[in-house]
């Protein structure tokens, strides 16, 4: 934080008002937790029963299930996703006027589109299964903002490397392949990433159209009238998975992002890295 | 057109839910935004962590498992709200990260002289953040902001799911009275890309009109 415009390195006299503020934020922090933690136990979530379940192998191999399906989903979508994003990108970039015209369309819709919507839509109007109706609708969603981010990568490479490539007597799909695509796609892992832990984090709209993932399998135990309905001990167990999940691929993101910023062939190319540090920003807070 | 014209009411009432929504959620999602940005370049380190924990911590979380923490949680908790109030704390809370996080790449693009200048002139850091940094960093990240925003509208469809009174939730109403499913569909999407393509439209025009020339 030294090189922030907001403050200068404080003096003595600003230290300890800093540090007062600290005291005074901690101790209201604390507060508020004391209650939390005393709400808690006031509304019995702590009582054996609530937490019963958990010690079952039954509703263990459930929640395991249920977590197997998330992520059977998320590899799924992965796997289809790219190759759609992939495909999309190369259509906006195509120097066929129908190719492109459609391939636009097509991602501007399904980015615009809530995702529930065409979720509820595959599996509504068109009786899909639930599992392929989340896939679905995940890799259109996530395919065509994948779709944006490749095009981004392909047109931040700088022009000369383009026309260096088309000098030297390549085609249009060798430039493509040999010299554009390669560079965009290490400028765009990091984003690239970030979108799959969008994708990690959609699987459980599942849940709505009773796909029977991680949160279903919550559901099923939070709603059992023998445990006393311990929907408080159940999100207490679910959420940290989910979380920790989800913050694994970030670092992920974050270390890969790190490793080609230190690498001295992208400090040469400044635009590149330009390029990830706009895509950087969460593209979609979906 | 038929399910359009013989329903208008029903779809009406879930498009305003859905706008109401939207407008409400976006309002507490800015507050705690802009409280959570604060904290984050502050020079008090427990409050700096407070915001990188709540920020981290939501932007990691399912929205679909915060609804199910809101809505379904907090009633056993001894919170009983409508369910109107629920949703907008979930979708309120969940954007406020996005908006955190907008902000704080906003700050970072105002240069360090503005800040030297206001402290020269003996300005505090609230005077600093205020008057200098922050209304400068609101004009920066409006594009991105407006994204956040068109984020916020599209999820409010969860909220339909979880009864709601909500556009999405329509289908489920007209589905019962045998209508078309594909026609309520279309119109559904139709009320959506309106609320969208407005959203996105304001935006535009404030970018326009807010660029900061530097």
């Amino acid at each position: 934080m030294s090189s922030s415009a907001l403050y200068d390195v404080p003096g003595p006299k600003a230290a300890a008002r800093h540090l007062l503020y600290g005291i005074l934020s901690t101790v209201a922090l604390l507060a508020v937790v004391g209650w939390v933690v005393w709400k808690l136990f006031d509304t019995d979530q702590f009582t054996y029963q609530k937490w019963m379940p958990f010690e079952y192998q039954g509703v263990q191999e459930l929640l395991l299930r249920g977590l197997g399906n998330t992520l059977k989903a998320f590899a799924l979508t992965a796997l289809l996703a790219l190759p759609f994003g992939a495909l999309f990108a190369a259509g906006r970039l195509s120097d066929h006027r129908v190719v492109r015209w459609f391939a636009t369309l097509v991602v501007e819709f399904f980015r615009a589109m809530p995702l529930l919507v065409m979720i509820f839509f595959i599996f509504v109007a068109m009786q899909v299964q639930p599992f392929w109706a989340l896939v679905a609708g995940l890799t259109l969603y996530n395919g065509s903002v994948l779709a944006e981010v490749f095009r981004a990568g392909v047109l931040a490479v700088p022009k000369g490397q383009r026309e260096a490539a088309f000098a030297l007597g390549l085609r249009k799909t060798q430039v493509m392949a040999y010299v554009l695509v390669p560079q965009a796609n290490r400028a765009m892992l990091p984003s690239i990433i970030s979108q799959l832990v969008v994708a990690l984090k959609d699987t459980s709209l599942g849940f709505l159209i009773t796909y029977e993932e991680f949160l279903h399998a919550g559901k099923l135990i939070a709603t059992n009238l023998d445990y006393d309905l311990p929907f408080i001990p159940v999100v207490m167990v679910i959420a940290p998975v989910y979380i920790g999940m989800c913050l694994l691929l970030s670092w992920l993101a974050r270390w890969v992002e790190q490793r080609g910023r230190r690498s001295p062939k992208v400090k040469g190319g400044a635009p590149i890295a330009k390029a990830g540090v706009s895509m950087g920003l969460p593209p979609e807070a979906q | 057109m038929k399910v359009l014209t013989d329903n208008f009411s029903t779809f009406w009432d879930g498009f305003l839910g859905t706008l109401e929504l939207t407008a409400v959620s976006a309002v507490l999602a800015l507050l705690l935004g802009v409280l959570m940005a604060g904290f984050r370049v502050s020079p008090v380190k427990p409050l700096r962590t407070v915001g990188t924990a709540w920020v981290t911590v939501l932007r990691n979380t399912p929205l679909t498992l915060l609804f199910f923490a809101v809505l379904l949680g907090l009633p056993r908790f001894g919170i009983s709200l409508p369910f109107f109030t629920f949703a907008v704390i979930a979708l309120g809370c969940y954007t406020s990260a996005f908006v955190c996080e907008v902000l704080r790449s906003g700050i970072n693009t105002v240069p360090v002289g503005q800040g030297e200048a206001a402290r020269s002139l003996g300005m505090t850091f609230g005077q600093t953040l205020n008057l200098v940094v922050l209304p400068q960093a609101f004009r920066s990240v409006v594009a991105p902001m407006g994204s956040v925003m068109i984020a916020l509208a599209k999820n409010t469809a969860i909220a339909g799911s979880f009864s709601v009174v909500e556009l999405l939730g329509t289908y489920r109403t007209l589905n019962e009275l045998g209508y078309s499913i594909l026609w309520t569909f279309v119109w559904i999407a139709v009320g959506y890309l309106v609320i969208t393509l407005a959203i996105s439209a304001v935006f535009n025009l404030m970018e326009r009109r807010l660029a900061v020339s530097r």
